[in-house]
């Protein structure tokens, strides 16, 4: 029992983190925000699916995606596409040329709707295939890649390219997808209004559990014999290799989780912002993701959260008052996050606040007079002390080696 | 550089006093004061307004690529608020403006709108550009009671009872064009390029059934290219391997001075490949260079150039205001009807509130417009003429056809 | 005239990825904001044709050449600047460069935005550019497209001989291939890797007053051109210049024939995507260098 909850929460450090994250999404939120704003943290929660996925393949598999917008949008497309054809009743649509379609496939001359948005009326099958179309298509792409063992920076590229076909698709073929305008004026979901202020609330929380959900499969995946492997891959891919480990399986497993994750985010967006358009497809808002990641701490679940809702909010807040200065200190975000903090905030927590919490808590307990649980702690692989040490060194000198050794295999 | 911007501000308020003098001529709409008409009265739904201020929005891209094209109706907006704030304002309330950042991106287009209509309690708001950002709000608008004046020329196929649209919908400027082409020019096969998203494709759309059925051409291509490509040389030589009479263009932004430059150096000038544009306007031509579109042909509603009492005036405040070497497009046009439309409306109907503006606005005429005379049609679009110009290397049209008054019709039947 | 269209953009591609091509294939450097290094390019030679137009009118037929140049000086020294204060700091994380890179391309849009507006602009092109050659009636080859042809044919002799040819290429290839042995040998690495940086932004800066000729420029142009130059880069395998050559050439003939045949939107997707499934085949591009590590 106890080992079983070591892994989910990642020991009784990880599990007051979790708790004040809990607390934080599920009581204070709530409480200090009206409705307007709460809407707006959940929009930002969603982004933290993106960013809790990215932890996974990037700080620990060391695949950096830059296409995780696809998988935001894929899962959010799914859930507009039923939510669309619900709203797109024939008695609410009897303007229309076709009464019965979405009113973008009527000014586009379509007298019928195509094939593959038919099995879209059942709400079971959508909720599987939000979950289940990225999943099958980040299968596809990893298998290709990672089987010819393309990775590195040579991935992030390739991931790019193919977002940026999705969104060209996505406009183009508007008959089918809504275009650029995206999938909008979505209304009820199985008669349900979630449009309302009730509504609004519902899915907050709905979205803040699936979140808590996702960070403790991310626990348990890296506290897994899996989550070794991939860090031992992430910084000596050779080595695990030879020693008999199918790696571009691992990988694939790990991408396919992160792209799940996205979707569910892209889901959970869809549903509270009642839109999905061709805008979270392409590649800024899928780098955007990356340094929600990175804010919060590459190797941190948790962090990730963080990062999501402090970049959010000073984006919100500077947009406001200073849309110029956004830009600034944006790009001054990732460049400082990249060349200053490369473990984020989590980062930032472990070597300057971390150490006067356990001074502080020593202290009271009578100086020097370890307990037992505070040794076991260093063992712990997701111990942020751990993480503190490898990311930026070790791992991506490892990297900049697998992009050398690249075309010397041929 | 953020505070050179905000020193050009400065000047910029200080021109303006100069043009509220100015403006003070256009004062051809009574102002009632706000004592015969108490807040409680004018206002039941809890907007922000007071005894002495109202709050409007005004919602465009400021920054991202979006905000090429919208800043110059940003500009047309506060303009218009100025000279109406300069008049007495509107019930005797001044016009406080709340200016949001859609970024560019659609869904922050729907949030800042939520903020303004549901935080802010703004009694009108003034913005969107693209079609996409106005669907994003559209929702948002509907569901809360909001009302938006946007200004954009847009492909129809929306009537809604929160927006009024100042620009022109698909068919008053298409149609007018394409029988100006075929009976001027003589064309009867035409080439329809556009940029790829729902605009240039729905106005192809319509353009086609119109050429196809009423006009009894052919279409021989038609051709759409993602937005911002800038190599259009394989178009180029199928345009003229297929020597249309007309090229009928709907291409946009960045796109546009890559496409004129390289139709220009491909030898394909206007004398001998005629072209008319519905997406060219005065601000695009300052980036393209008046000298890559001379002799193009552009279908709209105004030109910065029209000769009219309003128009002067218009153009007048607008340098004032904005600087001498401002340059005003038909968009921009629009954004400043927005602001006297909403004032003419709220007086007739003596109230901020939503549902009575929306009542009262059908109907309502300008005879002296920039752009002449306008009415309120009740599907909350504008009656209005169509322009066809002829640019010259100056960077401004020759007028060369007028049409008459034309209905809106943003869901024309046989053209679905 | 059909084949021309393929030319010409392949000699856009070519411009596009020389600079990417040295920085990226033979330092490793990711560099995303390599397109608005183009944009640097692009806008001084807008800078210098309204500077041309208002103070020496006469001087307007021949400021582009010099435009060409000094384009290419901006964009040296803001790269040789942009090395020392941020890229040697990080030749490990190679993945982290990108996320700098992409940052400061960020950055450097608002600079633009603040400082030039967020109008497009565009540079007054010398009469000799404008216009077309007829070599026989009815095919007219752009002035422009034959222009930028010329431009990218000197500019690619002039790095073949800079790397090839020259003391500087050797240390070049020298710390390309073994960084260790050729600080041993006494090649000052640090200076090497801050001049090639240098150099390939400035040709970035070249190609971006090319592109003046053909394209208007507006703060976030170079964002549409990044993901098709690293495509270029990594089609033509990395570290090598001939395959860069190769892949723009087959990339640009592929997709203008197919825009012949197509909607422009179908031949890009359909370009994009050969392009992806042939690196997934061979993931090191067409050619590629054989070094042993």
């Amino acid at each position: 029992m106890q080992v079983a909850m070591n892994k989910l929460f990642g020991g009784r450090e990880g599990l007051v983190g979790l708790a004040i994250l809990a607390a934080l999404i599920f009581i204070i939120m709530p409480l200090t925000f009206d409705i307007f704003r709460l809407n707006l943290v959940g929009k930002y929660l969603t982004y933290a699916f993106v960013a809790i996925g990215l932890v996974l393949c990037w700080g620990y598999g060391g695949i950096l995606s830059l296409g995780q917008g696809m998988f935001f949008g894929l899962g959010g497309y799914c859930m507009a596409m039923f939510l669309k054809l619900e709203s797109s009743s024939p008695e609410s649509t009897k303007i229309q040329s076709t009464p019965g379609i979405p009113d973008f496939m009527d000014w586009n001359q379509l007298t019928a709707l195509p094939w593959f948005w038919e099995p879209f009326h059942s709400l079971s099958f959508s909720l599987v295939a939000v979950i289940a179309v990225p999943c099958i298509f980040a299968f596809i792409i990893s298998v290709a890649m990672f089987k010819r063992r393309v990775g590195g920076v040579y991935f992030a590229i390739i991931t790019q390219a193919i977002a940026l076909i999705l969104t060209i698709l996505i406009i183009g073929q508007q008959g089918y997808t809504g275009g650029i305008n995206g999938i909008t004026d979505l209304r009820t979901l199985k008669g349900w209004d979630i449009r309302t202020d009730e509504a609004k609330y519902v899915l907050y929380f709905l979205n803040g559990a699936l979140l808590i959900g996702c960070i403790l499969v991310g626990r348990l995946i890296i506290t897994s014999k899996l989550g070794r492997l991939l860090l031992a891959m992430r910084d000596r891919e050779d080595r695990v290799r030879f020693s008999g480990y199918d790696v571009s399986s691992f990988k694939v497993f790990v991408f396919c989780v992160g792209a799940m994750m996205s979707a569910i985010g892209g889901a959970m967006f869809t549903l509270q912002v009642g839109f999905m358009s061709p805008s979270f497809v392409g590649i800024v808002p899928s780098i955007e993701m990356v340094i929600f990641a990175a804010v919060g701490g590459r190797m941190s679940l948790i962090g990730a959260v963080y990062g999501a809702l402090i970049v959010n909010f000073a984006k919100t807040f500077f947009s406001e008052s200073f849309p110029a200065l956004w830009l600034f200190l944006m790009g001054g975000l990732f460049i400082a996050v990249v060349m200053l903090f490369p473990n984020g905030l989590a980062g930032i927590y472990t070597s300057y606040i971390k150490p006067r919490i356990d001074a502080w808590i020593q202290g009271r307990r009578g100086g020097g007079n370890l307990t037992p649980t505070v040794p076991a702690e260093p063992q712990d692989p997701v111990s942020p002390r751990t993480a503190e040490r490898t990311p930026a060194s070790a791992a991506s000198r490892s990297l900049a080696a697998g992009i050398q050794s690249e075309p010397s295999r041929s | 550089m953020y505070f050179l911007d905000k020193a050009r501000d400065a000047l910029k308020r200080k021109r303006l006093v100069a043009a509220l003098g100015a403006s003070m001529l256009l004062g051809a709409v009574s102002t009632v004061s706000a004592a015969t008409l108490p807040t409680a009265q004018v206002n039941t739904t809890g907007l922000a307004i007071t005894d002495s201020t109202v709050k409007v929005g005004i919602l465009h891209s400021t920054t991202g690529t979006m905000a090429i094209s919208e800043t110059g109706s940003v500009e047309a907006e506060k303009l218009a608020i100025d000279q109406i704030n300069a008049m007495g304002g509107i019930l005797g309330r001044k016009i406080e403006i709340i200016q949001e950042d859609g970024a560019s991106d659609w869904p922050t287009f729907a949030e800042k709108a939520k903020k303004l209509l549901e935080k802010d309690q703004v009694a009108a708001v003034f913005g969107c550009w693209t079609s996409a950002s106005r669907k994003a709000v559209l929702p948002v608008f509907e569901n809360d009671n909001g009302l938006l004046y946007y200004p954009t020329f847009y492909e129809g196929l929306e009537e809604s009872k929160n927006v009024f649209y100042t620009g022109q919908e698909a068919t008053q400027q298409i149609l007018a064009g394409l029988d100006w082409a075929s009976k001027e020019l003589g064309a009867k096969t035409f080439y329809l390029v556009g940029s790829d998203y729902i605009w240039p494709r729905t106005s192809m759309k319509i353009a086609r059934k119109h050429i196809e059925n009423v006009l009894k051409g052919t279409v021989v291509g038609e051709e759409y290219y993602p937005l911002g490509s800038t190599q259009f040389g394989s178009l180029i030589n199928k345009i003229k391997l297929k020597k249309p009479d007309l090229v009928f263009g709907a291409v946009v932004g960045g796109s546009n001075v890559a496409w004129f430059k390289q139709l220009n150096a491909a030898g394909l000038t206007f004398k001998k490949q005629p072209m008319l544009t519905i997406s060219v306007t005065e601000d695009e031509v300052l980036g393209i260079g008046g000298e890559n579109v001379e002799g193009l042909y552009s279908s709209m509603m105004y030109f910065q150039s029209l000769d009219l009492p309003g128009n002067k005036k218009f153009v007048d405040a607008f340098k004032t205001k904005w600087g001498a070497d401002s340059v005003i497009g038909d968009v921009t046009e629009s954004g400043y009807l927005g602001p006297w439309l909403w004032l003419r409306a709220v007086e007739a109907a003596k109230s901020f509130d939503v549902d009575k503006v929306v009542a009262a606005s059908p109907g309502i005429e300008w005879e002296d417009s920039p752009h002449g005379y306008l009415k309120v049609d009740k599907n909350h679009h504008l009656w209005m003429k169509t322009r066809i110009g002829e640019w010259q290397k100056d960077g401004q049209v020759k007028i060369v056809y007028e049409s008459d008054v034309i209905k809106p019709d943003p869901f024309p039947a046989g053209y679905q | 005239m059909q084949a021309f269209a393929g030319v010409s953009l392949f000699s856009v591609f070519v411009l596009m990825a020389l600079g990417l091509a040295i920085i990226f294939g033979q330092m490793g450097v990711i560099n995303m904001a390599h397109g608005e290094f183009l944009t640097i390019g692009a806008y001084s030679t807008v800078m210098m044709s309204m500077l041309a137009e208002k103070f020496m009118p006469e001087f307007l037929p021949y400021y582009f050449i010099f435009a060409i140049l000094v384009a290419f000086v901006v964009a040296f020294s803001i790269g040789y600047l942009v090395e020392f204060l941020m890229i040697r700091h990080l030749y490990r994380r190679p993945l982290d460069t990108l996320l700098a890179t992409w940052g400061l391309s960020l950055i450097m849009q608002q600079i633009f935005r603040s400082a030039f507006g967020a109008r497009e602009v565009s540079a007054t092109l010398p009469d000799w550019l404008m216009g077309s050659w007829q070599p026989v009636e009815g095919v007219d080859i752009p002035l422009n497209g034959l222009f930028v042809l010329g431009l990218t044919i000197l500019l690619s002799l002039a790095v073949f001989i800079f790397l090839f040819k020259s003391r500087w290429g050797l240390k070049v290839r020298a710390t390309t291939q073994n960084r260790l042995m050729a600080g041993a040998v006494g090649i000052s690495t640090p200076m090497v890797d801050r001049v090639t940086f240098a150099l390939g932004c400035g040709i970035a800066g070249v190609a971006g007053a090319a592109f003046t000729t053909i394209a208007s420029t507006g703060p976030t142009s170079g964002s549409l051109y990044i993901v098709d130059t690293f495509l270029v880069v990594v089609f033509g395998g990395a570290g090598s210049l001939l395959g860069t050559f190769a892949s723009a050439f087959s990339i640009a003939q592929a997709q203008s024939v197919m825009e012949f045949f197509m909607s422009g939107s179908m031949a890009k997707v359909l370009t994009l995507l050969a392009v992806i499934i042939i690196l997934m085949i061979r993931p090191e591009g067409l050619f590629s260098v054989k070094v042993r590590k």
